[in-house]
């Protein structure tokens, strides 16, 4: 589904992916973990057609970028720390926009359908700027998924969130990631990503330092897999 | 814990569901830029609220400095409305822009799969709505302050060719100047030289319809006015997409 080799992403003299290969498959939920720096929401920026790679060869849902960017923008949805909501509009009115920019012609029943799926169906006619922090990431959520995408990015979903919240929105992600959709998410909150990914990939000076899936940490745990791959 | 993860096995293939989004048309992108623009401020109200208050500010500093008779005010309405008119526009570009990127929806913009023109025609047609709608209110009150009738269809068909200009080009260097951290400061400095053609052609044919000139006088600076606005609206629809492009 994700196939990146040799990616190499340059801000003027400063190299930031130094040859980066990843490659996910269809279904997978990939956690991207690393220290501040490594070069994880460069990556993905790059993945979800925000940023043009510099070198390489990137393949998102069977398109090249950047090349294909717009077939690939259609298969896509993006979770980032920033909600990309309007605060001055309700949560269904921010539904309804997004929705009419991916072409969903008959968006009243979707809008329902991921209101009722980020538990905010009740809030429908609320202004976003009236919303808790947790609840508009939840919304953010909604927003992501309006057009059904098969690939979802989630770049640090957690921050700023209190524990209610968090937990809520493992609960929305679970649920995302449920319906078969391959996810990649970076995050620094290494209990929350152990127990939602099914991959661990460790971004380290920007190339992948380390691999292992849920059945490879049988036997030790992700805190200890990513300080040791860290180390090496 | 362990019962909490998601297993391999838990996974639903995907179906293969019929697609719920198409590509959606430049024209019905740029209706719900417009769309969205419009409910927003009509909501908040502060964006025109902050460029109406600046014109109307301006206009009566303007009224009370330039004590002149009749005949010279006449013959400066045409520069105190276009230097009012370029200067709330600025505050409107850049707020405009500002609310797109502060919360990271232009990201959430560039992330639809629509021609990026969309971005740029639905955010100038909803600056220009903007900035009608303050022109609208700010001629009836410079009328009654200075004495001039604004009222004149040829005048209000100069006024809309210039704001559609300035705003053409406006959008497009706000869309650059959003991304640095002196935006405000960055804005009026790129704009306004780029923008002098279209603020001289458009005072010089005010000034020509509201001192009564022949109209060959004010057929030169209306034809600049259409090129600069044709011309604005061209680049911009080519270079928007790398504007925007990190």
């Amino acid at each position: 589904m994700i196939e990146v080799k040799k990616l190499v992403k340059r801000f003027g003299l400063k190299n930031i992916l130094r040859g980066l290969n990843f490659s996910v498959e269809p279904g997978e939920f990939v956690a991207l973990l690393g220290p501040n720096g490594a070069g994880k929401t460069t990556f993905l920026r790059i993945l979800a057609t925000l940023s043009r790679p510099s070198m390489g060869h990137v393949k998102v849902a069977g398109h090249h970028l950047p090349h294909e960017a717009a077939q690939v923008r259609a298969k896509l949805g993006v979770v980032s720390h920033m909600p990309l909501l309007y605060p001055d509009l309700t949560a269904e009115e921010n539904l309804r926009f997004y929705a009419q920019m991916y072409g969903i012609t008959n968006y009243q029943p979707r809008i329902t359908e991921v209101l009722e799926m980020v538990g905010l169906e009740n809030r429908r006619k609320d202004l976003v700027r009236t919303f808790s922090r947790g609840m508009q990431q939840r919304l953010a959520i909604g927003r992501a998924v309006i057009h059904d995408p098969e690939v979802m990015l989630f770049d640090e979903p957690y921050t700023g969130l209190d524990q209610d919240a968090s937990e809520m929105l493992d609960e929305v992600l679970r649920t995302v990631a449920a319906e078969g959709r391959t996810v990649v998410m970076t995050s620094h909150d290494l209990a929350r990503a152990e127990n939602l990914a099914t991959r661990f990939d460790i971004l380290s000076r920007g190339v992948i330092a380390a691999s292992a899936t849920q059945e490879d940490l049988q036997n030790t745990n992700l805190l200890a897999f990513y300080k040791q791959a860290l180390v090496d | 814990m362990d019962k909490n993860k998601i297993q391999k096995d838990e996974l639903i293939p995907r179906a293969k569901r019929s697609s719920l989004s198409s590509r959606p048309s430049l024209l019905k992108a740029t209706f719900a830029i417009v769309q969205k623009d419009l409910a927003a401020e009509f909501r908040s109200f502060e964006l025109v609220s902050a460029m109406l208050v600046f014109s109307l500010l301006v206009i009566i500093i303007f009224n009370f400095a330039l004590e002149l008779d009749i005949k010279v005010r006449q013959s400066v309405t045409a520069g105190v409305l276009w230097t009012t008119f370029a200067f709330a526009g600025t505050l409107g570009l850049n707020r405009s822009m500002s609310t797109e990127k502060d919360r990271g929806c232009m990201d959430g913009l560039l992330l639809a799969p629509v021609d990026r023109s969309a971005i740029y025609f639905g955010k100038a047609i909803s600056n220009l709505a903007f900035m009608l709608i303050v022109e609208t209110i700010v001629l009836p009150v410079y009328s009654v302050l200075y004495n001039v009738n604004l009222f004149r269809l040829d005048l209000i068909g100069i006024i809309l060719l210039g704001s559609i200009g300035y705003v053409a080009v406006g959008t497009l260097l706000s869309a650059m100047s959003v991304q640095t951290r002196t935006r405000e400061v960055l804005l009026p400095i790129l704009l306004f030289p780029v923008a002098i053609p279209v603020l001289l052609a458009a005072v010089k044919a005010s000034n020509g319809l509201l001192t009564g000139a022949d109209f060959a006088e004010v057929l030169i600076p209306l034809n600049i006015l259409i090129v600069y606005d044709v011309v604005f609206i061209a680049v911009a629809f080519m270079v928007f997409d790398f504007v925007v492009e990190e």
